[in-house]
This record gives structure tokens, C-alpha cells and sequence, in this order.
């Protein structure tokens, strides 16, 4: 029983990392047709800064606050100066322009910081354990799990409620549409593709003391978000919830009960879903 | 009218005579570098028979081409140390694993495709990385003796990187005059139909998902021959080759060769080795160069190096036969 809670909030608490950076994904891939290789890298670049930022300062929240806005500056050059040259052309160039910048990242990464793991202590409110039943278990892990509700619903409030969220989703639904009523579809893009960058730089600071940050992290996380996004359905918070939900508890529990096979669930998982369901759990119809 | 520019049988006459008689004044290693060139190529030109031809984005081609390399493997150890035997052995079996997997994924399409496809490579691969007993696990199955190449009168020892090189050669060649064969074939233009608009072709009463399902296992099985040549080339088959990152290889050298061509993927793989082999004789971090080197392509090379070569060496040729 207590293994079996242990590996719920394990599951959710990594759920709720990718839940994070697969709402950036989707969120760009709904407004603007890009699916970004290099945002696994953003999420790394984002856990990086966060180390770099509690080095210098000592304090963890230093890096939570300062780190993504730097990702996402950086984010704007992307757009601006290399995908923008690309949206009237075959969906596959983005595709190799962002896994060029993938490349691009990771090794940069590994020049500036090394190719060694480094490990980022949770802040002092957030260190330690708490009494599990029999057992302890770490407070950040719990933190994460409150945490990322919240940001889930802060965006959702953001989407349905605010005059951007509503511009953000009827651009998505008809691109051409919003740009006749008067939408700066090109100021637009941008300031998405920033956002989905500063989301997915969020969940690499927030993942920093959750495990540790090395060059390799952005390419695992990188095709478990592509399959949350793909399960929930393309363009689909909601479906980006609920796919990150199952893909974290998909890898505690098969990490307790089928090692041998762990590895392989995700992509069980997505078989059996795009078979059955090829737009995904949320998507629409094709 | 579109006359074709004379050039081109000169210039492939050419582009063979060079490959034929490379490895009388290269180095054998630059041999060997080749050799990996031409053992990519095909794996690259069978992913482009799915992309360029077909319009399909399969980012689990390394599982077919990892497969054929265990089959192969596999082959030499347990049935019969016979080169032909282990390269049919790859081809079919990659076949087969591609007649399922596709049956399974053609009914999909664009992004949905590409990642359902890789999420079959990554089965593949776990398959190859956790069933310790059969495959090595992690460290591949790479103890077995090289077959020797039997040609009716004479055995030629493959060991030999000349040998082995002109192996590779004949089957590449191979390669490319069926592939040129079924690209101009009627099937080869319902492929390039079903490309530029699948709705017209279901329309026409065309079957569309058997059209992608032939070109599917006709990929696969391709890849599963350039596969069994690397492993016999790097004597191993070992996991890594089948994952989705081995994929993106072949999709990187396809377009930075162009996917129009029929020869982008090989001209591509010659790039990305040169480059590689001359970048890291001078730093470690080659992959920060080559990401830079590919956006910097995407950006001025819409049609990939060769692709625009060609597409200028086409203009050339019109302006002076017109």
C-alpha cells in the first residue's frame, strides 16, 4: 500500500514536469503548426540557467524567476531570425530546423557546462522529508505535484477568461480568419513561441532539484512530451493533462512492477492509442 | 520542350568510373569512410522512397535498418556462415516487420505518422536493449566470424576493406537502379500522386493505403540490406542502431542531400561524413557545428544541396538546348 502511494505521487510528480513542457509543445503546435524538436533542448537550457542562477546567488527562487525569461528571449531570436523564413514551406524543414537547433543546444550545453551531472538542492522550505506512513518521502516531489495544478488552471484561466488567451485560440482554430479581424499574426507567433519556451524552460528549472541536470536530459524528456501531446491530442490542454498524467504513472509503476518492459510502455501506450483513436484522447475528429 | 540536359549520363558514366576506381589511389581510410557512406546512403535512400517519394516522415526507419542487422547476425551465428543467406535474411525479415508495422501505421498520416512510426522504432529497440539472452543487450551480438563471399568459382574473403567496399558498391548500385526503376514505374507516379494530394488519389478509386503499404515494406526491406551491410561492415549489431535518433540521421542526410533526388540521401550521407570526419580532426564538439551547419542549410538550401545543384544544372541545360 505504501509503495503503491509512493509510486502514485513518484508518477505524478514527474507527470507533472511534463505536463509543463507539454503544454508549451502543444501550445505552439496549435497556433502555429510547428512541432519543435529543439524544445526538450529549451527544457535543459532552462534547468542549466536555474543551476547557473543558484550558483550565483544561493537562492533557488533566484533561478526559477530569472532563468525561463532568459530562454525565452533567446526564443524570440529563434523565431524571429530562423523559423520565420520557413512557415510558407514543408512542415518537415521546421521539423529539421528545430532538430538542427537541438543538436545546436545540446553540445553547446555541454561545452559551456561540461558533460558531467550537477546536482541543484531544493530551497530550504521546500528540502527535506516528510513522514510517509512508514517511510519518508521528499517534500519538493509533493510540491511539484501542488504546484503544477496550479499552473495547469492559471493557464486554462488564461486561455478561456483574458482578451490574449482568446486571440491565442481563435488564432489557432483559423489563422487567416484572425488576421482579417485585425490579429498581428507574425507579433503573434513570436510572442507564442516565446511563451512555449518560457513554459518549457519553467519545467527545466522546476525539474533541476527534482533530478539532475545533465545534456542528456532535454532528448528523454523531448519524445515523452511528443507522446503526451500526440495521446491527449494535438493542440488539447486538457488531453496534455491527462496524457502527462498517464506517461508519469505508466513510468513509476512500470519502473516497480515491469522493469523489463518500462522503457517500452510509452510507446505501447501511444500504439494503442493512435490505433484506436488516431487524433488522439482529446483531439477532434479527422 | 523538357528535353533532358545531355549531361547526366556522362556525369553518373563519371560519378562510376570515380567509384569504381576510388580504391586504387585513396587511403583504405578514406576506403572505409566510403564504404560507410554508401551503407548510409541506401539506408538514407529507403527512408526517402517513404519522405520524398511518398510524402510519408518515418522517424522509425533505424528499426528496420537495426533489424536487418540482428537478422543478418543472427543468420551467420545460428543458420549458416553464408553472406548471401544473411543479406536475404535481413532483407526479408525487415520485410516482414515492415508488413506488420505498416499495416498498423499507414492508416495514419503527417506528424501522427511520424510519431507512431517512432514509437514502433522504440519497441524495436527495447526489444534489441532488454532481451539480454537473444540480442546482447546492451552490447550487441558482435562475436561471429565474417562470412566469405561465394561467386559460383571463387570465394573472396570480405574481410579485406577493398573487398568489403566493392561488396557495398554492387549492392548500392543495385539499390539505385531499382529504386530509379520504381520511381518511373506507374507505381513509382501513384507514389509521388499520393504525395502531393492523398484525398485525389483515394478519389480516383486508387487504394491508398495499399500504395503506402507497398512503399512501406519495400523501405524496410531496404533498410534492413543497407543494416545488414553495416553490421557486417562494423562487425556488430548492437541496439543503437535501431534508435529513433539513427532515424533522424537518415532524415538529416536525406534532406541536406535533397529528397527530391534520387541520389539527395547518398550525396547527403557524404556530407555529413566528410564534415564529420573533418570537424572532429580539430574539435570534440562536432554536433554543435553540424546543427549549425544544418539550420544554416534549411535556411539557403530549400531543396538540399544536390537538389539545387540539379536544379541548376537543369536550367543550364534547358537555357542552351532551347
Amino acid at each position: 500500500m505504501e509503495g503503491f502511494l509512493a509510486n502514485i505521487l513518484n508518477g505524478l510528480s514527474w507527470g507533472m514536469l511534463l505536463f509543463l513542457i507539454s503544454m508549451g509543445l502543444t501550445t505552439v503546435f496549435g497556433v502555429m503548426g510547428v512541432l519543435n524538436f529543439a524544445h526538450g533542448s529549451l527544457f535543459m537550457l532552462g534547468s542549466y540557467l536555474c543551476m547557473q542562477f543558484v550558483r550565483w546567488s544561493g537562492s533557488f527562487w533566484m533561478g526559477l524567476i530569472f532563468g525561463p525569461p532568459i530562454v525565452a528571449a533567446l526564443s524570440i531570436l529563434i523565431e524571429r531570425f530562423l523559423l520565420r523564413p520557413l512557415y510558407g514551406r514543408d512542415v518537415s524543414f521546421q521539423l529539421l530546423l528545430t532538430f538542427g537547433l537541438m543538436l545546436f543546444l545540446d553540445d553547446g550545453v555541454r561545452l559551456i557546462w561540461g558533460p558531467a551531472y550537477h546536482v541543484v538542492a531544493p530551497p530550504a522550505i521546500l528540502a527535506g522529508v516528510i513522514p510517509f506512513f512508514s517511510q519518508s518521502y521528499p517534500v519538493y516531489r509533493i510540491f511539484l505535484v501542488i504546484l503544477g495544478p496550479l499552473v495547469g488552471l492559471g493557464l486554462w484561466m488564461f486561455f478561456t477568461f483574458t482578451r490574449w488567451g482568446k486571440i491565442l485560440r481563435a488564432s489557432a482554430m483559423d489563422r487567416q480568419m484572425a488576421e482579417i479581424i485585425g490579429v498581428r499574426v507574425p507579433i503573434l507567433f513570436t510572442g507564442v513561441f516565446a511563451f512555449g519556451a518560457w513554459l518549457a524552460a519553467l519545467g527545466g528549472a522546476l525539474a533541476a532539484p527534482h533530478q539532475s541536470v545533465g545534456p542528456a536530459m532535454g532528448e528523454r524528456i523531448i519524445i515523452e512530451s511528443f507522446i503526451v501531446v500526440v495521446i491527449g491530442g494535438m493542440g488539447s490542454f486538457p488531453g496534455a493533462f491527462v496524457g502527462a498524467l498517464i506517461l508519469g504513472l505508466l513510468n513509476s509503476f512500470g519502473t516497480t512492477w515491469i522493469p523489463d518492459l518500462q522503457m517500452a510502455l510509452p510507446y505501447l501506450f501511444l500504439a494503442v492509442i493512435l490505433l484506436t483513436r488516431p487524433r488522439g484522447l482529446f483531439g477532434g475528429e479527422a | 520542350m523538357s528535353r533532358r540536359f545531355l549531361g547526366y549520363p556522362l556525369l553518373f558514366g563519371l560519378l562510376l568510373a570515380g567509384l569504381l576506381s576510388l580504391p586504387l589511389f585513396l587511403s583504405t581510410y578514406w576506403v572505409l569512410i566510403v564504404t560507410e557512406i554508401l551503407t548510409m546512403g541506401l539506408f538514407a535512400m529507403s527512408f526517402n522512397l517513404l519522405f520524398g517519394n511518398t510524402g510519408l516522415l518515418s522517424f522509425g526507419q533505424a528499426g528496420f535498418f537495426g533489424a536487418g542487422a540482428y537478422f543478418a547476425v543472427f543468420c551467420i551465428l545460428h543458420l549458416s556462415p553464408s553472406l548471401w543467406l544473411a543479406l536475404i535474411c535481413a532483407c526479408l525479415g525487415a520485410a516482414v516487420l515492415a508488413l506488420i508495422i505498416g499495416w498498423l501505421s499507414v492508416r495514419l498520416d503527417e506528424i501522427y505518422f511520424a510519431i507512431l512510426t517512432l514509437g514502433f522504432g522504440m519497441m524495436l529497440f527495447t526489444v534489441a536493449h532488454n532481451w539480454r539472452s537473444v540480442t546482447g543487450g546492451s552490447d550487441g551480438l558482435g562475436n561471429f566470424a565474417l562470412p566469405a563471399l561465394n561467386l559460383i568459382f571463387w570465394k573472396v574473403s570480405i574481410g579485406h576493406p577493398r573487398h568489403f567496399y566493392y561488396l557495398v558498391l554492387v549492392v548500392v548500385i543495385a539499390g539505385v537502379l531499382f529504386l530509379n526503376r520504381i520511381t518511373r514505374s506507374p507505381f513509382g507516379l501513384m507514389l509521388r500522386a499520393t504525395r502531393e494530394n492523398s484525398n485525389r488519389v483515394s478519389f480516383v478509386g486508387a487504394d491508398l493505403r495499399m500504395i503506402r503499404l507497398q512503399a512501406f515494406v519495400l523501405a524496410g526491406a531496404l533498410a534492413g540490406l543497407a543494416g545488414a551491410l553495416f553490421a557486417l561492415f562494423n562487425r556488430i549489431a548492437s541496439p543503437e542502431m535501431l534508435h529513433w535518433s539513427f532515424s533522424g540521421k537518415a532524415v538529416l542526410m536525406t534532406i541536406l542531400g535533397g529528397s527530391g533526388v534520387l541520389l539527395g540521401p547518398v550525396a547527403g550521407a557524404a556530407i555529413f561524413f566528410v564534415l564529420e570526419h573533418w570537424i572532429t580532426s580539430f574539435t570534440n564538439s562536432w554536433m554543435i557545428f553540424l546543427g549549425a551547419i544544418l539550420v544554416f542549410l534549411v535556411l539557403i538550401f530549400p531543396k538540399g544541396v544536390l537538389g539545387t545543384l540539379m536544379a541548376w544544372v537543369d536550367k543550364q541545360g534547358k537555357g542552351k538546348d532551347s
